[in-house]
């Protein structure tokens, strides 16, 4: 779920409950507006969805410290995400898996194919602001996991907003230097994508958000297809 | 009051009241020895590393208390594993409750670790934390170390080998996934423990 700011609540939590009541496994709560301007958010809402949430769930956006983590694992977060913070301060890895666990840690990428190869990028949730960080995404990941990631979500901006599907070879390019979880993002648009990017690019979940809020592909009906294509999901 | 939630200084001890208030039962989280020992059930959560959940116990003088209680024990991911004699995380030792060793999972291609994700239970024997689950109820687990399957285990979980999903001894009962984020079955779970 991507939102901007508390005046969404009442959507979030609609939306929460929604996605809890349709088997999501997983729900990501992403504020995308707070790395680019460097504010911590507002946190009470993370209580508010762990009080209704009865499924896993991660927070990612703007958390820079120990303690923004905390705080949001506090309020009842299973996860959380860093990823611009993480370019700019690698040993905030290191310091949140020692401190929480590599298992609720993790990080984000946004990544897109350069003259240089899959380059990371920052600040993606402003176009002003957004650059390239200076590091390759497969050396990023490499490093991310030797200093305690628990989870490497891959959003392939080049295949995000699309839905012309996941940007398999780019995923199955990290999938071969990744040992830990790797959720797969960016280009879902049809039910046929969620089972390519787990049969073709071996990722361990795949995370859409257009799709659903849209009401495009509805969570019970693609799991059915992807257990009916042999994939063993929750039903 | 119906359970006391050891507060052991990790974080995510919000998700666990949370699950318990929508089962409609009170608890408290507390870090108080006095407290813990006259609870009509305790649960032990667990988020973080061994080694740090175990200072925390000794320091506050519950790594004394907890084997000796005689109400209903519940450990949870990390709690669980520390009912255990030690564990690989950090070579640990632990409570020594239950006989046995946590061991540091292995990640091989198409099985990442930390083990992530929602299994099905593979039930060993009858035990009433499980009584009334649907057969093919799924848990969320998430764990990078975990109790290969013995004597103790209740139901097993398949992740490179048989793990301990649910394990028991008396009144020790632990679970290696989260129960208060695995829906439906992790709701009838906590739910038999409040019967315990």
């Amino acid at each position: 779920m991507r939102f901007r700011d508390h005046r969404v609540v009442g959507d979030i939590m609609e939306l929460a409950s929604r996605y809890r009541d349709e088997g999501a496994d997983e729900l990501v709560f992403y504020d995308i507006t707070a790395s680019p301007e460097g504010r911590s958010v507002d946190r009470r809402w993370v209580q508010r969805v762990a009080r209704v949430l009865d499924i896993p769930f991660c927070v990612a956006g703007g958390i820079r410290s120990v303690a923004d983590a905390e705080a949001v694992l506090n309020a009842g977060a299973e996860k959380i995400s860093v990823n611009s913070p993480a370019l700019a301060d690698p040993g905030l890895i290191d310091a949140l898996s020692r401190r929480f666990g590599s298992q609720c840690v993790v990080v984000g990428i946004d990544s897109r194919l350069t003259g240089q190869g899959y380059r990371a990028f920052q600040f993606t949730g402003d176009p002003q602001r957004t650059r390239e960080s200076g590091r390759d995404v497969l050396e990023w990941v490499r490093e991310a996991q030797q200093r305690g990631a628990g989870e490497i979500v891959l959003n392939c901006m080049g295949s995000d907003g699309v839905r012309r599907g996941y940007d398999i070879e780019q995923l199955h390019a990290v999938r071969r230097v990744c040992q830990v979880p790797l959720v797969a993002s960016g280009g879902a648009g049809e039910m046929s994508h969620f089972a390519a990017v787990f049969a073709e690019a071996g990722a361990d979940a795949a995370l859409a958000a257009s799709v659903f809020h849209s009401g495009a592909i509805t969570i019970p009906e693609l799991k059915r297809e992807l257990r009916s294509a042999g994939i063993e999901v929750r039903l | 009051m119906e359970a006391v939630i050891i507060d052991s200084g990790g974080a995510n001890l919000a998700s666990l009241q949370y699950a318990f208030e929508r089962l409609g039962a009170k608890t408290r989280v507390s870090a108080d020895a006095q407290e813990i020992a006259a609870a009509p059930r305790v649960v032990l959560p667990g988020v973080g590393c061994a080694a740090d959940a175990m200072e925390r116990l000794h320091r506050g003088g519950l790594a004394r208390l907890l084997p000796s209680l005689t109400q209903p024990v519940l450990g949870i991911c990390l709690g669980m594993q520390l009912l255990f004699e030690r564990s690989a995380e950090g070579a640990t030792e632990c409570l020594g409750v239950l006989p046995g060793e946590v061991q540091r999972l292995s990640a091989a291609p198409g099985r990442p670790v930390p083990h992530m994700g929602w299994n099905q239970l593979d039930p060993s024997r009858a035990d009433p934390l499980l009584a009334g689950l649907e057969p093919d109820a799924y848990f969320y687990f998430v764990h990078g170390y975990a109790v290969p399957a013995g004597e103790l285990t209740v139901a097993t979980v398949d992740y490179g080998g048989t793990l301990s999903a649910v394990v028991r001894r008396g009144n020790f009962w632990g679970v290696q996934f989260h129960p208060e984020r695995s829906a439906a079955g992790g709701a009838r779970l906590l739910g038999n423990f409040l019967t315990l």
